[in-house]
C-alpha cells in the first residue's frame, strides 16, 4: 500500500462547521408546531408522593397537557431496562416518570411532564405544579447502605444490595498475602464525578401519523442500541417504525451511552399530541439527571516477596449504582473493573469483590474510562506505597514487576490477555522526554529548601474496544461489541463511509477518512462519513470504551478490502488479464497490470462501470457497495507512563501542576493531532479528578454541587503544558494494529498528580490522602502532621 | 433554565434608565449580565422589567484627572485589567476575576451594585477608599465604598439609584497588591486581601488594607493598618501585621464546601502578608 494519509495530522473535516457555528445539533432543531416539554423533577432524595395537583399548571395559557406517571405506564410504556445484568443482580424497577404512590428515590426524579406552546411557558407550568410529599430518610453513602437499619430505597431490593460480584479465591489469596514478606494496607475512595459534557443532553420527537412513524433526535452515543431499547423495552413503537438520529453531539465522556426518561417521554409525548416536540436539559438539570461516574470505597491489600516481587493482590470494593442501575452500571465495577487490576504487572494472584449498593443519588454508570481508571487508581496507589515503603525509585520497582515483553500475548489471573506492549520501552522514553533524573534532582534541591515539591508517576494500562461479543453475553452483556459498515463508491467514484460508530468530538469524519483515502488510493475530499441515523447506517454498536478506531475502524477496513476485491474482479474482466497480474492502485485508484501501469482502469471507470453494468464478469452484482460486520477478537491494551511535578503552597494547600509529561502507547496511530486531542483532553480531566471535581451529597441527599459555582471543572488557565509523546506497539489482532486513545489520558493523569501530590506531602509523613486534593484537605494534613 | 417572563427597556441615557427603574415597582437594572442573567436563569430573580444600560456610551471608559482615577460604571473588568491608569491592586484584581468571558461582559458598576461577599471589586474599592458616584431621582451623590457596601448582597444604594462612576485618589508613592485565594468551581475569592502603602524612608507611611470573601461583606483591615503604619517596612513587621487580620475578620466567617471557615481564619494572615509584601515592593 502507499498513499500514506493514514498517520499524519490531516485537519479535522468537521472543525469548519463547529468553528463556524454551523453544527447541527438537536436543540437547533426547529420543526414547524413545535411543542416544548419540560419536567417536573423531585426536589427530595427519598420521598413517597401522595399527590400531584395539575391543575393550576393545566389552566395556564400555552400549556398543551400534563402528564404524571401513570398515565405513560398506562399506555404500555415500560420501566427502564439494564443492559447488563450480572449474576444475581436484582434490577430495581424504573419508571420513566414516577406514579403517585411510588417513591421518588432521588433529587432530579421525574415527576410529571408539561408540554407547552413555548420552553418558558412550560417552565411556568412546572412551578404551577403542587406534588405533596411524605419525605423519608435518605442514604448517600456506597458502604452505609447495606447495613442494617439504613433506609431501604426498593422493597424487594434488601439492605439495597443489587449483587455482589467477585473473581478469584479468596481463601487462596488470603494465605498468600499472609506469607507474603511485606503486606501494603490501603483505604481509598474514588470520588463521585459529574460528567458535564458541554451540550447537555436532549431530545426532539416527530410523530408521522398517517405511516405510523416516529423519528427521534437524541444525544446519544449510541442511536441503534437506543432505538432497540425504546422499540424492545420502554416506548414500544417498533424498529422499523422508529428511526433515531444522533447528530452533532457535542461531548458525552460516557454519559450519552445510556438510555434515559426523556428518551421516552419525548417521543411518547410527539405521539400522544400529534406534535413535534422538543426537550433540552438545563444545566442545572445535567447535573441532577445525566448519570455519574466513579463513587467507589475500597480495601486493598498487596503482597511482595522479600525481593520486592508482588505476590498477591486483593482488591475489596463498595461500588454506590445510585437510586437505579442505569444502562450499564453493573459492568464498570465488574468485568471493566475487576479484569484490570493486575495493571503493567506480574502478579500471580487477584482476588476482587464488589458490593453494589443503591444509594438516594443520581444513577452512576460508565464515565470516561469507566471501571479501568477505579481499577488503575487502586493498582497504582499501593504500587507507588510499596516503593516507598521500600525505600525504592517508583519507577525503579514498577520495571521490578513489569511483564515483560517477551511474554505478550500474557495471561493475567483476570481473565485479560493482554495482546502486545513493552513497558521498558514505555517508560525509557518518558524519564527521556520528562529528563527524571533531573526532576528528582530538582525536588531534592526545593525540598531542602523547604518547598513542598512533588513527582508523580503513573503507569496504566487500560482494556479498550471491549470484546468479544460471545464474552460478553457470557458476562451479562444484553449487547454485542462488534461494528458494522459500508463503504459505498458512488457511480461517479466519490464515496460515502457509513459507520456505525458514533462521533461526538473525536473526529471520526476525519480519521475514519483518511483509513478510507489510504485503502481505496482516493482523495478525502471525495469522501464523507456518515453516522448517527438509524435510517441511514446499518445497525451498530456506537462509541465508548475507546472503540471507534480499533472495532469501527477494522470495519471499514474489511468493507474496503472487499470494494478493491470487486474492482479487481471487474478489472480483470475488461482487461482480459489474470487477477494475480494484477494491482491495486492505492496511489489515485484503480486497477493497473502489473509492470505494465498505463494498462489500467481507472477508479471512476470501475465505479461507473459496476452501475452500468454493461460489461461486469458473468454472475456479478452490479454496484459498488460492501457491507462488513467486525467482532474483535480481544480487547486492545492501550498503555501509558505518565509523569508529573507538582508544588503546593504550605500556606494555603493549593496544588499547582507545574510539568506534565505523558508518553502513551495506543498502537498505531491514524491521526497524531487527534490522538494527542484525546490524550491531553483527558488528562485535564484527569487533573481535575485528582485536584478539584466533586460530585458530593449531604446525608439528607441534596446534592452540594450541582452547579458549576460549586462543581469544580478544569479550567485552561490552571492547565500546565503537557508534553506528550508515543510509543508503538502494534495490537496484532485488529487490520489497522490500533489500540483505544481516548481514556487513557484520564485514567493516568488521575494517577500521575495523585503520586506527584503524596509525593510532595511524603516528607511530612502523610501517606495517603482521598482526592479532590483541596487546598483545605492539604492544608489541614500539613498542619496534623506539624 | 428560562426566566420567567419580564419586560425589557433599552435606556437611552442615566436619567432616562432612574426615572424608568423608580417608576416601575419590580425593576432591574441589567449592565453585563454576569450576576443578574444567572439570577434570572435560575428564576432566583424575578423582576417585571429589566432596563439596560448597555448603550449608554457615558457610562463606559476609564479616565484620569488631578490625582483621580474615573471609573464608569459600565466598564469592564477586562478594561480595568488592561488600565495602566488604575492602581496596581485594582487591575491585579480585575485579572483574576472570573475568566476572560466573564471579565470581558462584566462591569464594575454590575458588579459592586450586586455586593457579592465572595467578589473581589468590593475588597479593593474599601481599600482604595473609593467613592461610588450614583444618581437617583433626588439627584447624584457620591458614597465612600466603606459604607456602600452594607451586608450580604446589600448596598447602601437607595430605590431607583443607578451607580454611574466610580473614583478613586491616585499618589504616585503608593504601591498596591491584591492576593486571592481562588475557590477552584466559581472562581470568586475565598479569600482576597487588598493593600495599598506609601513608604518614605523604609518606614510605613500610609497604608490601608481590605479583606473580603470570607465575611459578608468586605471589611477594612483595621487592625493590620495599626499595627503596621509608622513601623519600619520589613518581613518581621509585616507578619505581625498580617496576623492582626484575625481581628479584622471576626467571628462572622463564611465557610463552603471548599473552604471552611476555620481554613480561612487560618490561611489569612499569609494572604495579607503575601498582599503587603507585594505591595511594599510596588511602593517607592
Amino acid at each position: 500500500m502507499s498513499q500514506t494519509l493514514v498517520g499524519t495530522s490531516v485537519k479535522r473535516k468537521e472543525d469548519p462547521r463547529f468553528i463556524q457555528g454551523r453544527g447541527k445539533y438537536v436543540a437547533n432543531l426547529q420543526l414547524p408546531e413545535m411543542a416544548y416539554i419540560a419536567v417536573k423533577r423531585s426536589p427530595y432524595a427519598h420521598a413517597r408522593i401522595e399527590a400531584i395537583d395539575t391543575r393550576a399548571a393545566e389552566a395556564m395559557a400555552g400549556v398543551l397537557a400534563v402528564f404524571t406517571g401513570q398515565e405513560l405506564i398506562d399506555s404500555g410504556v415500560g420501566k427502564l431496562p439494564c443492559g447488563w445484568v450480572v449474576p444475581g443482580c436484582k434490577v430495581p424497577t424504573r419508571w420513566p416518570v414516577v406514579p403517585i404512590g411510588d417513591k421518588v428515590r432521588h433529587v432530579g426524579d421525574s415527576v410529571a411532564v408539561v408540554v407547552a406552546t413555548s420552553p418558558y411557558i412550560a417552565e411556568d407550568a412546572v412551578e404551577a405544579i403542587e406534588v405533596s410529599y411524605t419525605p423519608l430518610a435518605a442514604v448517600t453513602d456506597a458502604k452505609r447502605a447495606m447495613q442494617p437499619g439504613q433506609p431501604v430505597l426498593h422493597d424487594d431490593i434488601p439492605n439495597n444490595l443489587s449483587y455482589t460480584w467477585a473473581l478469584g479465591d479468596r481463601p487462596t489469596i488470603e494465605q498468600a498475602l499472609s506469607a507474603s514478606a511485606h503486606v501494603i494496607k490501603l483505604d481509598l475512595t474514588n470520588q463521585r464525578l459529574i460528567p458535564n459534557a458541554m451540550e447537555p443532553r436532549a431530545a426532539v420527537a416527530q410523530w408521522n401519523a398517517a405511516t405510523e412513524e416516529m423519528t427521534l433526535w437524541t444525544t446519544s452515543q449510541n442511536p441503534h442500541p437506543i432505538r432497540l431499547l425504546l422499540s424492545a423495552f420502554t416506548l414500544g413503537i417498533p424498529e422499523h417504525k422508529l428511526r433515531v438520529i444522533s447528530p452533532d453531539v457535542g461531548g458525552g465522556f460516557g454519559s450519552k451511552i445510556f438510555h434515559y426518561p426523556e428518551e421516552i417521554i419525548t417521543p411518547w409525548v410527539a405521539r400522544k399530541i400529534n406534535r413535534p416536540v422538543k426537550w433540552v436539559a438545563s444545566r442545572s438539570e445535567s447535573f441532577i439527571t445525566d448519570s455519574h461516574g466513579r463513587d467507589h470505597v475500597t480495601h486493598a491489600e498487596l503482597g511482595l516477596d522479600a525481593e520486592g516481587h508482588i505476590t498477591a493482590l486483593l482488591v475489596e470494593t463498595w461500588a454506590d449504582h445510585g437510586a437505579y442501575l442505569s444502562t450499564f452500571a453493573p459492568l464498570i465495577p465488574t468485568a471493566f473493573y475487576h479484569c484490570l487490576l493486575s495493571g503493567l504487572y506480574k502478579i500471580p494472584l487477584i482476588y476482587g469483590i464488589t458490593y453494589a449498593t443503591l444509594t438516594n443519588t443520581v444513577p452512576v454508570d460508565a464515565y470516561r474510562g469507566a471501571g479501568r481508571p477505579e481499577a488503575a487508581y487502586v493498582v497504582e496507589r499501593l504500587i507507588d506505597l510499596a516503593a516507598r515503603e521500600l525505600d525504592l525509585d517508583p519507577i525503579a520497582f514498577r520495571r521490578h514487576n513489569f511483564i515483560q515483553p517477551e511474554e505478550f500475548p500474557y495471561q493475567t489471573p483476570v481473565a485479560m490477555l493482554y495482546d502486545s506492549g513493552d513497558y521498558n520501552r514505555l517508560f525509557d522514553k518518558a524519564q527521556e522526554l520528562s529528563s527524571y533524573s533531573e526532576l528528582v534532582a530538582a525536588r531534592e534541591a526545593a525540598r531542602a529548601e523547604g518547598r513542598l515539591v512533588g513527582i508523580g508517576v503513573s503507569g496504566c494500562i487500560e482494556a479498550s474496544g471491549p470484546a468479544p461479543s460471545k464474552i460478553a453475553g457470557a458476562l451479562g452483556s444484553a449487547v454485542g461489541f462488534w461494528e458494522s459498515s459500508i463503504v459505498r463508491v458512488h457511480p461517479s467514484g466519490k464515496v460515502s463511509v457509513l459507520t456505525g460508530s458514533h462521533t461526538h468530538g473525536q473526529g471520526h469524519e476525519t480519521a475514519f477518512a483518511q483509513i478510507v483515502a489510504d485503502q481505496l488510493g482516493v482523495p478525502m475530499e471525495d469522501i464523507e462519513v456518515i453516522h448517527g441515523d438509524t435510517a441511514a447506517i446499518p445497525f451498530g454498536m456506537g462509541t465508548y470504551g475507546s472503540r471507534s478506531m480499533a472495532v469501527g475502524g477494522s470495519a471499514i477496513v474489511k468493507s474496503a478490502e472487499k470494494v478493491r476485491k470487486k474492482m479487481l474482479k471487474i478489472a480483470a474482466h475488461q482487461l482480459e488479464a489474470a487477477e494475480e497480474d494484477l494491482a491495486y492502485d492505492f496511489n489515485g485508484g484503480g486497477v493497473y497490470v502489473k509492470g505494465s501501469p498505463s494498462q489500467k482502469k481507472s477508479f471512476f471507470d470501475l465505479s461507473l462501470g459496476a452501475y452500468t453494468a454493461h460489461n461486469l464478469p458473468d454472475g456479478l452484482e452490479p454496484g459498488l457497495e460492501e457491507q462488513a460486520f467486525y467482532d474483535p477478537a480481544n480487547f486492545t491494551f492501550p498503555n501509558s507512563a505518565h509523569i508529573c511535578q507538582v508544588e503546593i503552597d504550605r500556606a494555603t494547600g493549593e496544588v499547582s501542576v507545574q510539568k506534565y509529561y505523558a508518553v502513551d502507547d495506543v498502537g498505531n496511530v491514524i491521526n497524531p493531532m487527534l490522538v494527542d486531542g484525546q490524550i491531553v483532553g483527558g488528562i485535564a480531566q484527569g487533573i481535575g479528578q485528582a485536584l478539584w471535581e466533586y460530585g458530593a451529597y449531604d446525608e439528607s441527599g441534596q446534592l452540594l454541587s450541582g452547579t458549576f459555582m460549586d462543581y469544580a471543572m478544569p479550567r485552561a488557565d490552571v492547565m500546565p503544558v503537557i508534553h506528550t509523546a508515543r510509543t508503538v506497539t502494534p495490537s496484532p489482532h485488529n487490520p489497522l494494529g490500533v489500540k483505544g486513545a481516548g481514556e487513557m489520558g484520564t485514567i493516568a493523569a488521575t494517577v500521575a498528580v495523585a503520586h506527584a501530590v503524596m509525593d510532595a506531602l511524603a516528607p511530612l509523613g502523610i501517606r495517603h490522602l482521598d482526592m479532590p486534593f483541596t487546598a483545605e484537605k492539604v492544608w489541614s494534613a500539613i498542619q496534623e502532621a506539624a | 433554565m428560562y426566566p420567567s417572563k419580564f419586560d425589557y427597556v433599552r435606556a437611552q441615557s442615566v436619567e432616562e434608565a432612574v426615572e424608568r427603574t423608580s417608576s416601575h415597582s419590580n425593576a432591574k437594572i441589567l449592565a453585563g449580565g454576569h450576576s443578574l442573567i444567572p439570577a434570572l436563569k435560575l428564576r432566583l430573580a424575578q423582576p417585571d422589567l429589566l432596563v439596560d444600560l448597555g448603550r449608554i456610551a457615558a457610562l463606559k471608559g476609564i479616565s484620569r484627572h488631578n490625582g483621580t482615577v474615573s471609573v464608569g460604571a459600565l466598564t469592564t473588568h477586562a478594561a480595568c485589567a488592561a488600565s495602566d491608569d488604575l492602581p496596581k491592586v485594582w487591575s491585579e484584581a480585575a485579572g483574576l476575576i472570573g475568566d476572560p468571558q466573564v471579565r470581558n461582559r462584566g462591569t464594575v458598576g454590575g458588579n459592586i451594585a450586586h455586593a457579592d461577599p465572595a467578589s473581589d471589586l468590593p475588597t479593593v474599592l474599601i481599600a482604595l477608599g473609593a467613592q461610588i458616584h450614583v444618581q437617583g431621582t433626588a439627584g447624584p451623590r457620591a458614597i465612600p465604598a466603606d459604607e456602600f457596601f452594607v451586608d450580604l448582597f446589600t448596598t447602601s444604594l437607595e430605590e431607583g439609584e443607578i451607580i454611574t462612576r466610580v473614583e478613586v485618589p491616585v499618589e504616585s508613592n503608593q504601591g498596591s497588591a491584591y492576593t486571592k485565594v481562588f475557590n477552584p468551581a466559581s472562581r470568586y475569592a475565598i479569600l482576597g486581601v487588598a493593600a495599598q502603602v506609601a513608604i518614605a524612608g523604609g518606614v510605613c507611611r500610609q497604608l490601608r488594607v481590605a479583606a473580603g470573601g470570607s465575611t459578608p461583606k468586605a471589611i477594612r483591615a483595621h487592625h493590620v493598618e495599626a499595627a503596621l503604619q509608622g513601623q519600619p517596612i520589613n518581613d518581621t513587621t509585616i507578619q505581625h501585621a498580617a496576623a492582626a487580620i484575625a481581628d479584622d475578620l471576626g467571628e462572622e466567617v463564611i465557610g463552603d464546601m471548599y473552604a471552611s471557615a476555620a481554613y480561612r481564619r487560618s490561611i489569612a494572615a499569609q494572604i495579607a502578608a503575601r498582599a503587603l509584601s507585594a505591595a511594599a515592593a510596588r511602593a517607592r
